[in-house]
């Protein structure tokens, strides 16, 4: 057991349904020249309304009216695929996207570090059904031989060769992945099943058929390996969901903004990378797109988060024109590191962690609002401080009164009821930043008893300035 | 029957005793002045709640009250949040305090995000200690920050103006701070002792 194939029915259907509100809607994807639109494939509420694929969009309209339509993107497939493959990088290195609609991994390599098959395979359905995609799994010995089997079952696991021979030699001859042409000649020639076909002499399948024949046979058994090349994740997210119609409020978009951070985060997930800034494009059908700028202070990658940190800078933007598409563009996909937790928090378990409350914080009251305090050396009490936090532990300062509140800008201090009860201390520097201050510092206690920093400007007679307080 | 004696002036007198089932345990945030812990019924800060601190004027000392908490929650590595502090906090003497300032963050706000932010320190349970200065906070504010604390168990302080002894609080402690001395005006679970407490003079 190696190889896992899972293989997504209505790819294109899924790819269109999950970036919509409401799925239950009936809904049709529609292909074919303009002169003939053809339904290419219909949901379950379009089929109870009588639709089928390959109808003309005229038969079924002639039908009902009540159906939205949505363009068979082959684009879009393929982006929906290299979505998956994105996300199944996170479970195996070895990702094909060889055949279509299905996707190829192996998986006996990572079964140390996601448990047995039946956990891994639960958990595969368990995301897949969040993101969105019906499916169906089979795990095999080789890709071949899984990407057949995911024909015709669902959840099975084949071990070894006896149970490959044991599963493969009753299909039916038309659904092992045969050329065809190939497969409508041996069924003509009485040769239902698999098994019929691989009990005849080899040299007869040479003559009467071309060596693909040979080659798939051989490669469905494990005989000759397949050849796949692997995906290699992209560097950048970059996803695009186009809105059915124009929006200018903020709830309509917050259904797509969620596929979308949810995408980013299976993404990332997938590389083990987080992301540190993303920009949302707003797109307008005639004017510029608004672009917002989500940063955050260090690399994450939780859905949720993820999700309502860009909501919280939607929502301070004015949507200045009706928006007709959305997309995420992700380009500084830096190392996620997990944060470390203690085996026994004595927190709730509802805890946040500091890193997530902070983006919190910051998304809605501004980038520059949550600093920290850092000392810095100078004896001039308005420079002795820095926004910023410190890397290293401050050393030992000297144990001289210093007021635990600093006044933004110095106050007059009334004359009369004020008594000094130290002081003065002369503060003199800044002569090389051209903010020179002569101060002789004072501490003082006014009538109500209250204990202040007070200075005077030497040389210059006026009264007390209050600096600070003592609290 | 004699005089009618109304039966809070009883109890607030310390003239009833009453039984307790058993001795509170000893408390986990001890205030770090011996006087004031000996007549909190928990033995210092009440846990996960809010604690309010009454002045009538900046600097007679309100801060010194918290610092050797916020200097053992600090050192044990816990955060502690300034939402809106109303001045700058001169690092050298919270230094000397003995405040690892690494572990602080300060959060400019405005009155009203002021409130939310403290709420979302509290509820988050990932800060050891929350201090805020509402300055026109109401009842259901104040209550929303005390559940928040009870939440995120997380110790929260609000100052406020004396003014607003007054007014009742959800507050589970309500101290006033005068010039070198604290009244307690309200403790949960026992008896505001009535004396003043000497505050330690550091001058």
């Amino acid at each position: 057991m190696r190889w896992v194939c899972i293989v997504f029915p209505q790819l294109a259907l899924d790819g269109v349904l999950r970036q919509r509100p409401e799925p239950e809607q009936p809904l049709a994807l529609l292909a074919g020249p303009p002169q003939r639109r053809v339904l290419q494939t219909v949901n379950a509420a379009a089929r109870a309304l009588g639709l089928r694929p390959g109808q003309s969009l005229t038969a079924a309209h002639a039908l009902t009216k009540a159906f939205a339509c949505v363009e068979y993107d082959p684009v879009e497939i393929d982006r929906c695929q290299q979505l998956l493959a994105a996300w199944a990088y996170g479970f195996s290195s070895q990702v094909s996207v060889f055949y279509p609609r299905a996707l190829l991994f192996e998986i006996e390599s990572s079964l140390g570090l996601f448990g047995p098959w039946p956990l891994l395979e639960a958990r595969l359905r368990e995301e897949l059904t969040d993101l969105g995609f019906r499916h169906r799994i089979v795990a095999a010995p080789n890709p071949a031989a899984a990407r057949v089997l995911a024909n015709a079952y669902d959840s099975l696991a084949v071990a070894d060769a006896e149970g490959l021979q044991q599963a493969l030699g009753p299909m039916p001859i038309d659904r092992v992945g045969i050329d065809p042409q190939a497969a409508t000649a041996l069924s003509r020639m009485g040769l239902r099943t698999l098994a019929q076909v691989q009990a005849l002499p080899r040299h007869t399948l040479a003559r009467r058929f071309d060596a693909g024949l040979l080659r798939h046979l051989d490669a469905l058994t494990g005989q000759r390996p397949l050849a796949l090349d692997f995906y290699q994740p992209p560097d950048r997210f970059d996803l695009r969901i186009e809105l059915n119609f124009d929006v200018q409020s903020h709830q309509a978009l917050l259904f797509p903004l969620r596929r979308l951070t949810g995408d980013l985060a299976a993404f990332l997930c997938g590389r083990d990378s987080g992301v540190q800034r993303f920009a949302l494009h707003l797109e307008h059908c005639d004017a510029p797109d608004s672009v917002i700028t989500v940063g955050l202070l260090s690399a994450e990658r939780e859905p949720s988060m993820l999700f309502e940190l860009a909501r919280g800078r939607l929502e301070q933007v004015l949507v200045a024109a009706p928006v007709h598409a959305l997309r995420l563009l992700a380009e500084d996909l830096p190392v996620f590191v997990p944060q470390r937790q203690d085996l026994f928090d004595e927190r709730p378990q509802q805890t946040l962690p500091w890193a997530q409350l902070r983006e919190r914080l910051r998304a809605r009251l501004g980038d520059e609002a949550v600093q920290g305090l850092r000392f810095h050396a100078d004896h001039r009490p308005e420079c002795a401080w820095l926004p910023g936090s410190d890397s290293r532990v401050c050393p030992p300062l000297s144990p001289v009164q210093r007021p635990g509140w600093l006044l933004n800008e110095p106050t007059l201090l009334a004359e009369q009821g004020v008594q000094i009860l130290l002081g003065p201390e002369r503060i003199e520097s800044g002569w090389w930043d051209g903010a020179d201050i002569r101060r002789d510092y004072y501490l003082v206690r006014t009538r109500a008893g209250q204990q202040g920093w007070a200075y005077r400007t030497v040389g210059d007679s006026a009264g007390l300035w209050l600096q600070g307080w003592f609290a | 029957m004699g005089a009618v004696v109304a039966l809070d002036s009883l109890f607030n007198g310390g003239r009833v005793w009453k039984g307790r089932p058993a001795a509170p345990p000893a408390s986990v945030h001890p205030t770090g002045l011996a006087a004031l812990d000996a007549v909190l019924p928990s033995g210092g800060w009440p846990e996960a709640a809010l604690s309010e601190i009454l002045v009538a004027q900046q600097g007679v000392g309100e801060l010194q009250l918290v610092w050797p908490t916020l200097a053992r929650l600090s050192a044990a590595g816990e955060r502690i949040v300034l939402v809106a502090p109303p001045y700058t906090p001169y690092p050298h003497a919270w230094q000397n305090a003995g405040v690892d300032l690494r572990q602080l963050s300060v959060i400019q706000a405005d009155e009203r995000d002021a409130l939310w932010a403290a709420e979302q320190c509290l509820r988050s349970g990932s800060c050891g200690a929350v201090l805020c200065w509402p300055r026109k906070a109401d009842d259901r504010a104040l209550r929303r920050l005390q559940v928040a604390a009870e939440t995120g168990q997380t110790l929260a302080f609000a100052w406020r103006a004396m003014g607003e002894a007054i007014n009742p609080s959800p507050a589970a402690l309500r101290l006033a701070v005068e010039p070198h001395q604290v009244r307690v005006l309200k403790c949960r679970g026992g008896l505001a002792h009535p004396a003043p407490i000497a505050l330690a003079s550091g001058h």
